[in-house]
Formats: structure tokens, sequence, C-alpha cells
């Protein structure tokens, strides 16, 4: 006779009486693969098992990129109005509020300056968890003041863009967003300030039409959603199969719309070596082996 | 002539007023002050649905199948002085986005809008006005040509969106989008931009950065159409009315958000009622706007431009 034995077929135990693990612990990758969840910071928020590149927020790549994690944050309070008094199936204002208390942001981007090997740039990083790291008035007028920063300062500048494009509580508003935050690039591409784009999961909608795709460089990480039209409009609009790997950063870099792609763990040293390389300074990296 | 739903009293009457008149001409019943007082009302029913437009109104007048497209402002502008300019020099002509030089009195423009076709095969042929990114960069290499020979710019708009397609995202349409709006920030010639019909998001804004964005009465400009609007935050796209209301996408609604400069009157009974008296409304208007910024030097132009864009968007500090 068997050790242990059902005595009732199936799984009995309700579902609220089920052990689970704590949450945070395991990280799951697309592929199935099971990470520990600390394995998975030291290794950058890439999953050693399959280099899945995890989605991940400004406080996390500030970590990577800032030396130390060392940083002042830029224009930390400013927050966002309802000037169109915006009413969906959600008030704009609850919904904010909402975004708000779910993630501890202001909004989707973050700015901040910093110094990055040993030298100071100006970072803006979009947050995907806020809205879908949409911009409103808000996120471009960061973005512009930052740009403005790195202008008076002679500073590199970097927008690490994750947004799902323009936000529509703010309709025109935020589509003159494109202009105000392109404007403010023509003047740092005018006084010769490098700037560096980089392209994160997923950068689609009003964002690819302004920022995203005037960097001197632009650049991505492994996999990353690159576009403009998002896939599920493409697929409607045209009523064709979309090719295998549409709209990754791998096939934009392909149709010649990125510099390169990086893996995570060489962001900080190939924005830097970029920086030295196009200045014409002393690579830094000789000085800190 | 077609009609939308809220137009059809206009319709009643203008039948009763050709009828009259066929009367009149055919036999020698005096039908002179009927047919007056028939128009006094047209004119009169006319004045009370335009005076009340819903935004969903105002979006159905956009698309109004006898609405005048581009080549129809710019052919009656020009006249024969038009000279239709083609291709983007890299990969095709995109036939939804046209551009040429013409004369507006003594002085030179450079004209670019999008073109809409008027039947299902020209429709077809011009992709309903969505251009594709070899669209922008032909307008682009307009844009920078007259800049090079100082010839100021005019743009049309009049779209439902950048095309939305597989090669298009290939030959980068975010990128054709965005760096015409960054070029546009910059260019050392007037820029004047007029919404003529649909002003649909980065589609618009491709070619829709200017000193002066004059809008004409019944047309729409944001940063998404009402049904997309209505099919993402409703799940359904039966909310484009509610999506239209509060988008503020109309010309008046533009005005007060200060993301435009002017609105356009169009004649009584929209453009589409009587294309001649638009095509002087818009002439009239570019007139008007060059005068303004004619004798602003590039560097001046530039930097009210950059200012301008500078201060859109609200926000609490």
């Amino acid at each position: 006779m068997a050790w242990f034995k059902r005595t009732k077929k199936g799984i009995q135990t309700p579902t609220d009486q089920k052990k689970d693990v704590p949450k945070g612990l395991w990280y799951k990758s697309p592929t199935g693969k099971i990470v520990d969840a600390e394995e998975l910071e030291r290794n950058f928020y890439v999953s050693p098992e399959d280099g899945y590149h995890v989605r991940i927020g400004s406080k996390e790549y500030f970590e990577i990129l800032f030396d130390d994690n060392k940083f002042k944050e830029l224009d930390k309070n400013l927050d966002s109005k309802d000037s169109l008094k915006f009413v969906d199936t959600k008030k704009y204002p609850d919904r904010l509020k909402d975004a708000q208390e779910k993630t501890g942001l202001k909004d989707a981007v973050r700015t901040a300056v910093g110094k990055s090997m040993g030298n100071d740039i100006v970072v803006a990083c979009m947050d995907f968890s806020f809205i879908g790291g949409s911009m409103g008035s808000v996120v471009g007028e960061k973005i512009a003041r930052a740009a403005d920063y790195s202008l008076k300062k002679k500073l590199p500048f970097i927008i690490i863009s994750k947004s799902g494009g323009a936000r529509m509580m703010e309709a025109a508003l935020s589509l003159m967003q494109l202009a105000k935050t392109s404007a403010k690039l023509a003047q740092l591409s005018k006084a010769k300030i490098p700037y560096i784009s980089l392209c994160t999961d997923p950068t689609t909608g009003g964002t690819t039409a302004s920022f995203a795709m005037l960097g001197d460089i632009n650049i991505s990480e492994p996999g990353a959603l690159i576009g403009f039209a998002g896939p599920r409009v493409v697929r409607d609009t045209t009523g064709k199969e979309l090719p295998d790997g549409f709209q990754t950063a791998e096939f934009v870099l392909e149709h010649g719309f990125l510099d390169f792609i990086s893996h995570r763990k060489d962001l900080k040293r190939n924005i830097n070596l970029y920086i030295d390389l196009i200045q014409n300074r002393p690579l830094r990296e000789k000085e800190l082996a | 002539m077609e009609y939308l739903d809220f137009e059809l009293p206009i319709k009643e009457l203008q039948e009763q007023y050709d009828k009259a008149c066929l009367i009149g001409e055919e036999s020698d019943v005096d039908v002179s002050n009927t047919c007056k007082q028939i128009e006094k009302k047209l004119v009169e029913t006319k004045k009370e649905i335009y005076k009340n437009l819903t935004p969903w109104q105002r979006v159905q007048l956009s698309r109004h199948p006898d609405r005048p497209y581009t080549m129809d402002y710019i052919k009656a502008i020009c006249g024969d002085s038009f000279l239709e300019l083609h291709g983007d020099r890299g990969f095709k002509d995109d036939k939804a986005m046209v551009g040429g030089l013409g004369k507006l009195g003594d002085q030179s423009f450079m004209f670019i809008g999008q073109q809409k076709g008027y039947n299902t095969k020209t429709r077809q042929y011009r992709n309903f006005g969505m251009a594709n990114p070899e669209g922008y960069r032909k307008a682009l290499r307009l844009m920078k040509s007259a800049e090079k020979f100082g010839i100021p710019v005019v743009t049309l708009i009049d779209t439902p969106g950048a095309y939305p397609g597989l090669e298009a995202e290939e030959r980068g349409q975010g990128e054709a989008i965005a760096r015409n709006i960054l070029e546009m920030t910059k260019l050392e010639v007037p820029i004047i931009v007029v919404i003529i019909g649909e002003g649909a998001s980065g589609g618009a804004l491709g070619i829709g950065v200017g000193d002066q964005v004059l809008m004409m009465e019944n047309t729409w400009y944001s940063v998404i159409s009402p049904e997309s609007c209505s099919s993402i935050l409703w799940r359904s796209w039966e909310f484009k009315e509610q999506a239209a209301e509060a988008l503020k996408l109309t010309a008046t609604d533009m005005k007060k958000l200060k993301l435009i400069d002017h609105i356009i009157k169009e004649p009584l009974g929209g453009a589409h009622s009587d294309k001649k008296g638009a095509y002087i409304a818009v002439a009239k208007a570019i007139e008007k706007a060059y005068d303004e910024l004619k004798n602003l030097s590039p560097t001046d132009l530039v930097e009210k431009r950059m200012d301008k864009y500078s201060k859109m968007g609200e926000y609490k500090s």
C-alpha cells in the first residue's frame, strides 16, 4: 500500500487557504525561468537564466547609472493638473491619485543630476508603472527643464524612454509636449551637448514620435518593444500577420533607427564611453581600470 | 451634395427651394415671393443648426465628403502659379502628402499638406490622407528647400493620422515625425499652419509646428481621434460623442487652451456648402498671418516659436 494516498480526488484546499510564496522572493521570466529576486537585482534586473530584461523604473535606472546611487533629483514637486476636466470611466484627478498611491511616484518621469563614472550627467527616466508612462504636461515640462539644466551646466543629457505615448487625459496639451521637448533638444543640439536616447521596453506613440528618436545616438536594451503604432493597431489596420520579432529593438536596429543595443550591465560603460569619444576626451574607463 | 444627419432640415429646405425655382422657370407662375421666403428660412435654419454644433458634429463636418481638400485650397489660392513638387529623394513619392510652390499675391509660398481622395479609387490612391514616413520626409525636404531660399511655408492639415502600417514601422514612422517636429521648431522661415479638416495627433503635428497655427471652424485637432479614444478608455467604440466632448478638440477649445493662435470663420453652412467662400477665408488668413511674421528676423522668428511651444502645458508646481 502506498504511504501517501489521496482519499479524495483532486485538490481540495480552497483558494484562500493556499499557502503562497511571499511576493518578491522569486521572479518568473516570460520563458518560465524562475529567478531569485536578490540574484535578479544583483544581475541588473536581467534574468541570468535567459537574459530577459525585466521592466524596471527610474529608481533602478538611477541605481544603475549614478555612482553609488548618489544624485540630486530636479523639479521633484511638479504635479499634474486637470485643466480639461477630463472624465472617461474615471475622473482624471482620481486616476492620478490612484497612480500616485500605487507607485509612490509624482508622475511618469523623474529627472536627476549626478555623477556617472565620476562625471556629471543629467538623466530623465520615465516610469511605465505611472499611467503607462504616458506623457502629459508634467512629463514635458520636467524633460524641458532637465534639458535646460543640461544646457546651462553643459552636461550630457540622457532620456530613458519607457512609455505608451502621449497622455490622452490631457489631450492636445499632451500632444504639444512633443513639440515642446523637441524644441529643447534642438537647443541642446545647437549647443553641441550630447543627447543620448535610451529606448526601453516599451517605447511607443508620441514618445517615439519625439525625443526617443532624436538622440545623437539612439540605443536600446535587448528585446525592447519600440514603435510608433502599437502592434495591435498595425495588425488591425493592415489585416496582416506581423513577422516574428516585429518592433523589437533588434528589428529597429536592423532597420537603421538604433545605433546599438546594450545589455543592461554594460549601459553605464557604453553611455560614458560614447560621451568620452564624442567629446574627444581621454577615456575614463582606463583611469578607472 | 451629401448631408449629415443633423443637416437634414437644410436638405429639406434646399429641395423645396430648388423645386419652387424650377416651377418658376417652367411655368408663368410668379414664385419669387415663395423662393425668397424659403431662402430666408434656409439661412435661419443653417444659422440655428451651425450655432449649436456639438464637438462630435464638428468632427463629422471635418470629414464631410464634400468638404474641400488640400489641393482644392492650393489650386484656388495659387491658380496657375502652383507647381507641384514630388518625392522624398530616398524612397518614393507619397501620394498622401502633397506639396509645391505657388504664389499668393506677389509672395511665393511652399505649400505642404495631406491629401484625401474624392471617391473610392482616389481615396485608396491617397491612402485616406494617412502619410507614410516618406511623406513626412518629402514634407521636410520641401521645407528645407524653402528655408534655403527664404520662402515662407504654409502647411494644410487634414489627416486621420499617420499610417500605422507594417512598412511604415519598418521605415521609421516615429523617427520621421520626430525629425519633422524638431526641424520645424528651428526652421528659419515663417511657418503658417492651417487645420482644414482632421488634425489627428502626431500625424498632424508632423507638419504642424508653426509660428501661427490657425484652425477652421469645423475642424478638430487632438492627440487621438474620438473613436480611438473611446475604444481605449471606454473599451468600446460607442462613446465617441463623449470622447469628442472630453478631448476638447474643437477650434474654440483649442484657442481657449492657447494651443492655436486663431480661428478661421467658415461660410454659413460650413466650408462644403460654400467652397469659394472657404478658399477666400483661408487665403485672407494666410496673408494676414504672413504680414505679421514677414518682418521678423530668422533669429527672432525661431526664438518666438520655441518660446511659444515651451509655454504649452499646464501643471502645478
